[in-house]
């Protein structure tokens, strides 16, 4: 009840946020709808119709939070090509035959969602994605450019929309075209405070988001034309919104005689294919925006998706998609939850019912300098810059997907982006074989450790966006207010998406109070000096940095704060030397490596590391790399090993090591195997409080070889949870030894004396 | 109870060429021969020459001194499958043991086509070395499968005799939990709440499930060997190999797969993953 409750009051609490971002959603996707519908040959307002049926529909059985959803960019191509192509250039027969050509692919689209074919989504690398989101900046920049310089016959692709930048700002100098100069000069004052919104720092200012003041700045203007001057309003009638008088009046009927028609499956199949993929697409663009990371259903999504084309497509509207360019406004806007897409449609319809006279009013100018402002953000050069630092190969895959997006289309673009991904990887592991042999391979495993209840998730072979659906499907059942932890040691070639990806599962672990370690990532080299390089075992180029010279993994960075916390020391590097350890019995019959990530106090009392040490001859067999804990004792005292499973006993027994039982704690001999060479002596050292102190606390291997105790818990690395834990009770087991002033005892003690 | 029969190795049969592993794949049966207290068949495919009958001489002298019925040497000519195959047949042998092969780099091993071939079709078990060695490695962790299959229940019987003949302290019986069983698709908190409570509900059954095996294996069986069990969530048959790896186990335990067919290794399942990449020794009980 609580949570409902609460639910609900957020809810309330978030709606006047998102009734605004779905007004100024609602003010871009207008003349967005309009245009798209005439960019494709259609009705201007069947992109409305879109817009709102897919608004009304997708908010209520959608499964996305923030998504805006109304006609697509990626499909004015397909849309475009079929209205003059089904009725040999009937341009109003070829818009009634698409129309059934939509409810169609929306029928498809209904089944993709119910066959849970959303994972598709994951197949797409991440640098190709965001190569992908700055083509489209570019793109909406490039041509609404031009629109806020009150160029709006331009056309042509992006690259020439782009060379022509600097003729419409020439044009504007041109005696003959003065009446535009006005329009544009609304346009570019509206860039700048699309730009300089966020320096101005008035609490009244901020209450209005910049693109409603834009809004409201130029209605005001028309109306003081309108009322205080005399002069006429300077912006022609061309350069303003235009909306048909006869708004919502006739719905055309979708024309289904050519269903069998070849031509009309193959655009059934067009347009559901790049639906999908431009609302899958965004969807996972969208939820990277998402300030408050929820998960979307994209299978849910893509279900509504599909029922909105249906609904759309009969009353005339063109399909419904999820959209990148109006969801980021939204996201931006402080769009929180699914009833901005809701609001959007009602604003929509508002608008076009009520204000028709007040929207005539907006310069297409202002618009255009709002697009070319979210067209900035999407490709700000920033993106690039984050992306060249995680390495240089990220950058060709980027510029691969930008420059083949921009110069054919999307659905390309996209599919440049993975070929390159591909390529590189290929080339980073000389070897494709690898690839092959391990793709189809079930890579995951995930057990929950029996007695902290950790979710352990193991990962084989590689790690890249071709198998990540493997490894998400499994972390995705993990609740995110647990403990996981993530182990790459056995894979040779993690990609710079499923890093990326497990990063964003950190911080949602994090905010929900579980954590979600990764483990196994530092003997990896890797191709930059950023945490997110792509790291493999393999190594992909001479220059490659290994071991210790490699950027600290996440888990090696948190090291560093923990001895920083402490003010203890923290060091990387391997270190070969490793006798202090071979004393240890249980070290005995195995070989130490090296050690380690160590962390060490000031008087040396304390050491934790990650050892690596193999068992018998053949390394491959049984190499294990641990997290130990070594504690230097200030005084002698006898040898010994504790341990709750007797998994060494005879190792132990081999060493002289005999069985113990301490009197007067019978639950405690039967928990632990307690062993050592000198039982009485070993009694002495038992005192009642340390007994307490072994059965109230976790369990840990512990060892001591007489000047140093060595504590363990398990055969695999520790992680930052863990190691808390451990350098917490050791330094507690280090305080009740050393009080037992145990030399004291031993003279006390008459058995000894006699 | 027949059921609680324990089924025990009395005669092992190992394929014998002459390779580099000659050697060290000799002293492996022998080891075993040793802890089971049972007998040797070395089959040679190929001609029988007095120098290789000499070297295989050689190699089991310190060993058959006593008892020349223990080791019994056969020459036959003829396709290796075939002949290993119905070799261990005529002498009901009851363990094949053979070796894998490294590929790649030295951490992974594969079957080769003959061993893979033998591993399908014997009639009896077959034990597959990655590392055959000349020197005694320790059997510490026995990791056994635990699925819901008729078979399970005799092979972690046979497991734990095993485990008492090699001297391990570990037995951990491994429960695979599928995806298909789980039948939830996490799309959202909702379904992830439902996922993890039908997992957290197998993996009881699974549990209680292995425990009433347990419960049926002798006592002395099972002194001296620290039992344990563990779910874990993956695909069947290969999870179980990465998690002997995981925890680095001496040996795996398993059940022998039903006759595979041609489509079988087009798309591999149980068996067929184990042995595309052996994750450290494996036992497949018959």
């Amino acid at each position: 009840m609580e949570k409902t409750r609460n639910k609900t009051t957020g809810f309330i609490s978030q709606l006047p946020k998102n009734i605004f971002s779905g007004f100024v959603v609602s003010l871009i996707a207008l003349p967005l709808g309009l245009g798209l519908a005439l960019a494709s040959e259609a009705p201007p307002i069947s992109g409305i119709i879109a817009a709102v049926v897919g608004g009304i529909i997708v908010s209520i059985f959608g499964g996305s939070n923030v998504t805006i959803t109304g006609p697509g960019n990626g499909l004015v191509v397909v849309l475009l090509g079929a209205i003059t192509t089904l009725a040999n250039g009937d341009l109003y027969q070829g818009y009634v035959l698409t129309l059934a050509a939509i409810i169609c692919a929306g029928g498809l689209m209904i089944i993709i969602g119910q066959l849970r074919l959303g994972i598709l989504s994951d197949f797409f690398p991440s640098s190709a994605i965001q190569g992908m989101l700055a083509a489209i900046g570019i793109g909406i920049f490039a041509k609404q450019f031009h629109v806020m310089l009150a160029n709006t016959s331009i056309k042509g692709d992006t690259i020439s929309l782009l060379t022509d930048i600097p003729g419409s700002i020439s044009q504007l100098f041109k005696p003959e075209h003065n009446e535009i100069v006005i329009a544009a000069i609304v346009g570019i004052l509206s860039l700048l405070i699309m730009f300089f919104y966020g320096k101005i720092r008035n609490k009244y200012f901020q209450l209005v988001p910049a693109p409603m003041w834009i809004v409201l700045l130029v209605i005001g203007l028309s109306y003081y034309y309108e009322i205080f001057s005399n002069s006429e309003y300077p912006i022609n009638a061309s350069l303003l919104v235009q909306i048909p008088d006869n708004v919502l009046s006739n719905f055309p009927t979708p024309d289904f005689s050519q269903v069998l028609d070849i031509k009309f499956i193959g655009v059934v199949l067009a347009i559901t294919l790049i639906s999908s993929i431009e609302s899958l697409l965004s969807i996972k663009a969208v939820d990277k925006l998402d300030p408050m990371k929820r998960r979307s259903n994209v299978n849910k999504d893509l279900t509504a998706l599909g029922l909105a084309s249906i609904a759309s497509g009969f009353v005339g509207g063109l399909n419904v998609v999820t959209v990148i360019a109006r969801s980021s406004v939204n996201v931006n806007n402080g769009g929180s939850n699914r009833s901005a897409n809701f609001f959007h449609s009602v604003f929509l319809i508002l608008f076009v019912v009520l204000f028709q006279d007040q929207l005539k009013r907006i310069p297409l100018t202002a618009l255009a300098a709002i697009l070319v402002y979210t067209g900035y953000k999407l490709s700000a050069p920033k993106n690039l810059k984050d992306v060249a630092k995680i390495g240089k190969e990220q950058l060709l895959i980027f510029f691969a997907t930008v420059i083949g997006t921009i110069t054919t289309n999307l659905i390309t673009g996209i599919i440049i982006g993975i070929l390159a991904t591909l390529l590189i990887h290929f080339v980073m592991n000389k070897s494709v074989l690898f690839f092959i042999r391990n793709l189809f391979k079930p890579n995951v495993l995930m057990f929950k450790e029996g007695e902290n209840g950790n979710y352990f998730v193991s990962v084989k072979n590689f790690s890249s966006f071709l198998n990540f659906f493997r490894l998400k499907r499994k972390l995705d059942t993990i609740p995110e207010n647990q403990d996981a932890i993530v182990d790459f040691s056995l894979c040779d070639f993690v990609d710079y998406t499923v890093q990326e990806s497990l990063l964003g599962y950190q911080e949602t672990f994090k905010r929900k109070g579980g954590s979600f370690e990764i483990t196994g990532l530092d003997i990896h080299g890797t191709s930059s000096e950023h945490p997110l390089a792509v790291r493999s075992l393999i190594p992909f180029s001479k220059k490659i940095n290994i071991g210790s010279k490699s950027p600290f993994t996440k888990r090696q960075t948190d090291l560093q704060h923990i001895a920083a916390d402490f003010s203890w020391k923290y060091e990387s590097k391997k270190n070969e030397n490793t006798v202090n350890l071979n004393t240890f019995v249980f070290f005995k019959i195995k070989k130490i490596n090296y050690q380690n990530n160590t962390i060490c106090d000031p008087a040396k009392v304390f050491r934790v590391s990650d050892v690596e040490f193999s068992e018998g001859e053949f390394i491959a067999r049984t190499q294990v790399r641990s997290t130990i804990l070594t504690i230097n004792l200030k005084q002698e005292i006898p040898k010994f090993t504790l341990d709750r499973e007797g998994l060494l006993e005879f190792v132990y027994k081999f060493a002289g090591f005999k069985d113990i039982t301490i009197d007067g704690h019978p639950d405690f001999s039967k928990r632990f195997f307690l062993l050592g060479e000198n039982p009485e002596k070993i009694k002495l050292l038992f005192t009642n409080e340390l007994v307490l102190f072994f059965e109230s606390n976790p369990y840990y291997h512990i060892e001591c070889n007489g000047n140093t105790l060595l504590l363990m818990r398990k055969e695999r690395l520790a992680s930052i949870k863990e190691i808390k834990a451990l350098l917490d009770y050791g330094t507690r087991l280090e305080n009740i030894i050393s009080k037992a002033q145990y030399e004291e005892i031993l003279l006390k003690s008459p058995k000894i004396k006699s | 109870m027949s059921d609680t029969l324990i089924h025990k190795f009395n005669t092992i049969l190992i394929g014998a060429a002459f390779s580099p592993n000659l050697k060290n794949n000799i002293f492996e049966a022998m080891r075993m021969v040793d802890f089971f207290d049972c007998r040797l068949n070395i089959v040679h495919v190929g001609e029988k020459t007095d120098e290789k009958e000499n070297t295989i001489k050689k190699l089991i002298s310190g060993f058959s001194e006593d008892d020349d019925e223990k080791v019994k040497v056969i020459w036959k000519e003829g396709d290796p499958v075939e002949v290993i195959i119905d070799t261990a047949k005529e002498n009901s042998a009851d363990l094949i043991m053979l070796g894998a092969i490294p590929r790649e780099d030295f951490l992974k091993f594969y079957i080769g086509s003959i061993a893979r071939k033998i591993t399908r079709r014997a009639h009896c078990s077959v034990l597959l070395l990655i590392k055959p060695s000349e020197d005694l490695r320790p059997c510490n962790h026995i990791v056994v499968n635990g699925i819901k299959d008729e078979k399970t229940k005799r092979t972690i019987l046979d497991s734990f005799e095993v485990a008492q003949n090699l001297g391990a302290q570990q037995l951990t019986i491994v429960e695979e939990i599928s995806h298909q069983e789980v039948k939830v698709i996490v799309e959202d908190d909702k379904s992830l709440l439902k996922d993890t409570l039908i997992k957290e509900q197998l993996a009881k059954e699974e549990d209680q499930r292995v425990q009433h095996i347990l419960d049926d294996v002798p006592r002395d069986l099972k002194t001296g060997i620290l039992i344990k069990t563990q779910s874990i969530f993956g695909k069947r048959g290969y999870s179980i190999g990465h998690y002997a790896k995981v925890v680095a186990a001496d040996l795996l335990i398993m059940n022998a797969p039903e006759k595979t067919t041609f489509l079988d290794r087009i798309f591999p399942h149980d068996l067929e993953y184990i042995l595309s990449e052996l994750p450290t020794d494996v036992l497949i009980m018959r």
